[in-house]
């Protein structure tokens, strides 16, 4: 008597109808899919910088005179340092444990003799190291002032002088070395993780704690039907989080985007689709709105920020942590955004980590389609 | 192709539990009637939702056949599904969505057409008076309209068999009296069969046939007349004229041959055992005051009598200290009492008074205003303006002195559920300051007169619900209160855990405890001395249940009942606002 039931779009269409009216009357689902992805951008557009500026630097001149006036004057002029001047090494020394100053440059009393003899560098650096990549960081511009103007000082008095040996550098692909360029492609990483694993899994769970999921599944709505009404809108809302991010990337932090756009939408695509099976699969396991974010804010988004080559550098982790990378999806398309945007199309990274994701998206699919069914139990 | 809308036939369905297997339903088998409204009861946890879950599909058993309309649930679950209609417990209303966007999604769910679709709408509309709402959110309505809603969304592809799980629990009588109209229209107009959970016994009395729960187990199929044919002759009326009913009602739950006893308006209603009501002749020998009426059995005498293996309660009284009053008059004081929240007034402009050893109730729906008037008494919330006095004081300014001599049984379960039973009586009596010997003492004393020694090591969120709410009652006596406020505590709780638990607050009174009580049960009502009648925040109407009921009096309706007073008050005030 009844005909066989069949896949249905308007079933589909009053599913992701439903959805998107929900999202847009819902704070939670706001702050998630709009502000949070707005807020991460300036924070780490404006924000967050991985490069030295401003370094407070305590200089010691124990014996004032012309060339260490020079000196001073070169790290003065310098945008890298902003120098404090100390009278004794001791006054610097205490300011430098007090953290008004990060490092201290000294120039002893017997430093314009020993330059002219050409014996042993004849400054001494003190840096406060706590913060060890800074203090690398700070150690290579004192370096480089120095040696610029060891160079310019040997010219202008026409003397030949011991440079140690230098390093001539060419920077690829972010020639300013500004951490903005990694830093801001990366983000996209993280918007979409936020969108299709956190917000997913928290709206799936709020279904089953509100008992709207028991209604629901009491209709004739096939099992398909009902992944894809959670698939399509914060698929759509996801890959528009993308857009917006590449908009802003390119037109307010001045990224450049040299890879293709069609390639861009592919793979975000593919990863925006690995993160919402992760995300409905964490409903699948917990039916609780507070657990569901939690677990997915330590699998996913934790990782995605972490452990994705994002903000710290892979190679540079210990070879353990390294390994467990390798399960975490954002690790290969950080790869794939930074390469599409500061490097271009350079297919064997491209290629190779869309290949990672795509394994990760069948096996996640295989995953929620077998657990997932149409029954309470 | 199919004789039956339904059939079921040996299914047995278990659940784990940790590592605990619980048997929910256990070889049952019965079918239906088409065109005809089956009621489905029993205690809580006797198996109903899992029940009407594996008829929806949603569940699957582990042995035997639930047959639907012809289909087998485990192999055609979207069959079945696209020709019933499933009200859960909780509906799931999407409360952001408004009422039409709701209708439009439980219409594309069922893949109903945009002409179908038109005249059904306005049908629906029409049924449920959500007409001027439909571009209301659904979390914007009442928790009668959301039924409505839910109800309507359910009715959207005219079920073939439609399927309610306790439709009306916590709605207010002239929501739940159009809820019921709405169904029997449709069992009318369309030839719907209907199955539905109820914990209303007066809602079962009115279906064609009655299924019995128990346990997992199906007691009994008949048709209610059946049911109360079972103790016809076994029901009596007594009264006396020189007793309170609360005593007589005390005395007459221990005599020779007596199943149950209970207040029942001006007298004490007592259902005898099996071949037992010979004894009604002698049943208080010492007595000479008391008329013995027989009187005509209801349906919810004949449910205690199939489920009441005579569980006397325990005489031990349920206070020690027989408190001499110390305040002759109002206990409790009210007068003007308002409460706001933004623009919009909880409590408005209420007063009463009660005296000591009453029992008064605070009667009316969900959203009444019941408890926001009992937090406010119970200190818990500051009010807008007006005067309340509890025992001469207002708690929120005085001390933990005058505080310990309350007690308070919140509407929520508020215990903790990963303690056990013990460790919560424990925590409880602490609080209150009972220390060492005392504390032993009590907390024994707690065990043994709720009936709780069996779990006194389970953790309380895993007892069954009518013990859960034994524990919180327990645990608000623990301190020995003169003075007891008691938030719904009957709510979701099933008909035998409700007696029970009114016998225990009779006793209580007897003994001298003030006792103030919300409930939104109509026939509790009777169980208190005086009441108030609450809606949209005003009292309707306050006096002794008999005033109350009498006021309704009509030629028509020379006896009406608790609810049909509520009716009556909520029709005169509409008519009198509009």
């Amino acid at each position: 008597m009844t005909h066989k039931q069949y896949p249905s779009l308007m079933r589909l269409s009053g599913l992701i109808r439903k959805e998107m009216w929900q999202i847009f009357r819902d704070p939670s689902s706001i702050g998630i899919a709009f502000l949070m992805p707005l807020l991460l951008l300036l924070l780490f557009g404006y924000g967050v910088s991985l490069d030295a500026k401003d370094i407070k630097l305590g200089i010691v001149i124990e014996n004032p005179d012309l060339t260490t006036q020079s000196l001073a004057g070169s790290f003065e002029r310098s945008d890298y340092f902003k120098p404090f001047p100390f009278s004794s090494i001791q006054e610097a020394q205490q300011a430098l444990r007090e953290r008004r100053i990060t490092s201290i440059l000294w120039l002893r009393n017997n430093f314009s003799e020993q330059l002219l003899s050409g014996q042993q560098a004849p400054i001494s650096v003190i840096i406060n190291a706590v913060d060890s990549n800074q203090a690398n960081i700070t150690k290579g511009y004192i370096q480089g002032v120095w040696l610029a103007w060891l160079t310019e000082y040997s010219a202008v008095q026409g003397k030949s002088l011991p440079l140690p040996v230098t390093l001539e550098q060419r920077v690829w692909f972010n020639p300013a070395l500004s951490s903005r360029m990694f830093l801001v492609p990366g983000i996209i990483a993280i918007i979409m993780t936020l969108i299709g694993s956190l917000l997913t899994a928290m709206v799936v769970a709020r279904e089953w704690e509100r008992g709207t999921m028991e209604a629901l599944m009491a209709t004739p709505l096939h099992i398909g039907e009902m992944l894809l009404g959670k698939l399509v809108p914060y698929f759509i809302l996801g890959m528009g989080g993308m857009l917006f991010s590449v908009a802003v990337a390119v037109w307010q932090f001045n990224v450049p985007l040299l890879g293709s756009l069609w390639i861009l939408i592919i793979s975000s695509a593919l990863f925006m689709l690995v993160a919402l099976l992760i995300g409905l699969l964490i409903s699948i396991l917990s039916k609780n709105q507070f657990v569901a974010g939690q677990i997915a804010i330590l699998v996913t988004f934790l990782p995605a920020f972490i452990l994705s080559g994002f903000l710290f550098d892979i190679n540079s982790m210990p070879i353990a942590i390294q390994f467990i990378t390798h399960i975490v999806p954002a690790r290969y398309f950080v790869a794939i955004l930074q390469t599409l945007f500061l490097a271009g199309d350079v297919w064997p990274v491209i290629l190779s980590n869309l290949a990672a994701l795509l394994i990760m998206f069948l096996f996640l699919f295989a995953i929620v389609w077998r657990k997932s069914y149409k029954r309470l139990d | 192709m199919f004789n039956s809308v339904l059939s079921i036939t040996n299914v047995s369905k278990s659940f784990l539990r940790g590592n605990k297997k619980i048997s929910a339903l256990k070889d049952v088998s019965f079918s239906i009637t088409p065109g005809q409204v089956t009621g489905l009861i029993g205690p809580d946890g006797a198996g109903k939702t899992t029940l009407l879950r594996l008829i929806s599909g949603l569940l699957n058993a582990d042995t035997g056949q639930v047959s639907v309309l012809g289909f087998d649930t485990r192999s055609d679950s979207l069959r079945i599904q696209a020709s019933i209609g499933y009200m859960p417990q909780r509906f799931g209303l999407y409360e952001d969505l408004t009422v039409q966007e709701n209708l439009n999604l439980y219409a594309d769910l069922q893949n109903i057409t945009q002409q179908d679709r038109a005249k059904r709408f306005i049908e629906l509309m029409h049924m449920t008076g959500l007409k001027p709402f439909v571009n209301r959110l659904a979390g914007k309505l009442s928790g009668g309209m959301k039924q409505k809603l839910g109800l309507a969304c359910t009715l959207i592809k005219s079920p073939k068999l439609l399927l309610l799980d306790e439709a009306t629990v916590g709605v207010d009588p002239v929501s739940r009296r159009e809820l019921w109209e709405i169904v029997y229209s449709q069992v009318s107009q369309s030839a719907m069969t209907v199955l539905l959970a109820t914990a209303y016994l007066d809602e079962a009395e009115r279906c064609d046939d009655v299924l019995l729960l128990h346990e997992g187990k199906l007691i009994k199929q008949a048709p209610p007349e059946q049911f109360t044919d079972e103790v016809a002759g076994r029901v009596f009326h007594i009264s006396s004229t020189t007793q309170s009913h609360r005593s007589l009602q005390a005395e007459l739950s221990q005599a020779n041959g007596v199943l149950d006893a209970l207040i029942d308006t001006e007298s004490v209603r007592v259902v005898m055992q099996k071949n037992q009501q010979a004894n009604i002749a002698h049943i208080l020998p010492n007595h000479k005051n008391i008329t013995v009426t027989p009187i005509k059995p209801h349906f919810e005498d004949a449910f205690i009598a199939m489920l009441k293996t005579k569980s006397v309660l325990r005489q031990q009284s349920l206070k020690h200290k027989t408190d001499s009053a110390n305040e002759d008059g109002d206990v409790i004081k009210v007068e003007h009492l308002v409460r706001q929240f933004g623009d919009f007034i909880a409590v408005n402009d209420i007063g009463f008074s009660v005296k000591q050893g009453e029992i008064f109730g605070l009667l009316g729906a969900n959203g009444a205003g019941k408890s926001t008037t009992f937090r406010m008494l119970c200190g818990l919330l500051p009010s807008s303006s007006g005067y309340l006095s509890i025992a001469g004081k207002d708690l929120r300014d005085s001390t933990a002195d005058a505080r310990s001599r309350i007690g308070y049984m919140a509407q929520k379960f508020s215990l903790y559920s990963q303690l056990s039973v013990q460790q919560n009586l424990t925590f409880f009596s602490s609080a209150y300051g009972l220390r060492n010997h005392q504390q032993k003492e009590r907390i024994e004393w707690a065990l043994t007169t709720f009936e709780l020694e069996n779990y006194r090591d389970s953790n309380a969120g895993l007892l069954p619900l009518g013990f859960k709410q034994r524990l919180s009652f327990a645990a608000a006596l623990m301190h020995d209160p003169d003075i007891l406020f008691l938030d719904e505590p009957t709510s979701g709780v099933d008909p035998l855990a409700r007696r029970e638990f009114w016998e225990r607050t009779n006793m209580l009174a007897e003994s001298g405890v003030t006792i103030l009580v919300t409930t939104h049960f109509m026939e509790e009502a009777n169980y208190c001395d005086r009441l108030v009648i609450m809606e949209s925040g005003k009292i309707l109407s306050s006096g002794t249940p008999k005033e109350l009921r009498l006021q309704a009096k009509t030629v028509d309706n020379p006896d009406p009942t608790m609810e049909d007073a509520f009716i009556y008050l909520i029709e005169q005030r509409q008519h009198h606002d509009s």
